[in-house]
């Protein structure tokens, strides 16, 4: 039984660009290798994190998108732990509602900020109504 | 001050609560699923120490306190939102 996931990790900012795409195909590897594929890929770059973390205050933030079976996970988990490149990581499994914001996330990932300023927008003017 | 009409007048008006009711923002909107990675979004529901805001504050519904709850904990996890500060806002 295939699962959607999720994973978000942080590598180290000491790395090189080189270095980070190196480090993303890894684990892209180990997911496609045990029959996994991938859906979705991001990188948001380099940001600030919100608390140091191994005495680093920015980090390289990468999500995955991916579909695999749940054994895998606990691979990619000890691949992400013996990792030292990597400062945190989170796996999730994308649940129907998940599943489908991640889509429409994918969907719109060309124009993000028009979307994100437009349902700001109705928020605000619902909370106006009332 | 012409007469006093037995009315009683106040220097500031008492101010007359028109109870402003509540909702549930996700109820009402029909979100479903709320992202742990949208920290400006989540950032709604803290306050400026950055702990979460309670339900009687707020008006989210217990189900959806839930998630809150579970997408702040993943963000502080990920360094998108900070576990403690001062003036976030």
């Amino acid at each position: 039984m295939l699962n959607h996931y999720e994973a978000v990790f942080i590598l180290t900012p000491v790395l090189s660009d080189n270095q980070m795409k190196e480090a993303v195909d890894k684990f892209k590897a180990v997911i496609s290798d045990n029959g996994g594929t991938i859906t979705n890929e991001e990188n948001w770059g380099m940001r600030k994190l919100a608390y140091p973390i191994q005495k680093k205050s920015t980090g390289f933030y990468a999500l995955l998108q991916f579909d695999v079976e749940p054994t895998v996970i606990a691979a990619l988990e000890t691949q992400f732990r013996r990792d030292e490149r990597v400062l945190r990581f989170l796996t999730f499994r994308l649940d129907k509602y998940a599943y489908e914001y991640a889509e429409k996330r994918k969907n719109v990932k060309s124009q993000p900020k028009e979307v994100k300023e437009e349902a700001a927008k109705k928020e605000t003017k619902e909370e106006k109504e009332n | 001050m012409a007469a006093h009409s037995g009315e009683i007048r106040y220097l500031t008006p008492p101010t007359v609560d028109v109870k402003k009711k509540k909702y549930c923002r996700f109820k009402k909107s029909g979100i479903k699923y709320i992202d742990y990675k949208d920290p400006e979004f989540l950032k709604k529901f803290l306050n400026e120490q950055g702990k979460i805001l309670p339900r009687r504050l707020t008006g989210t519904s217990l189900k959806y306190q839930r998630k809150v709850a579970q997408a702040v904990k993943r963000a502080r996890h990920l360094a998108l939102l900070p576990y403690v500060t001062d003036m976030m806002k």
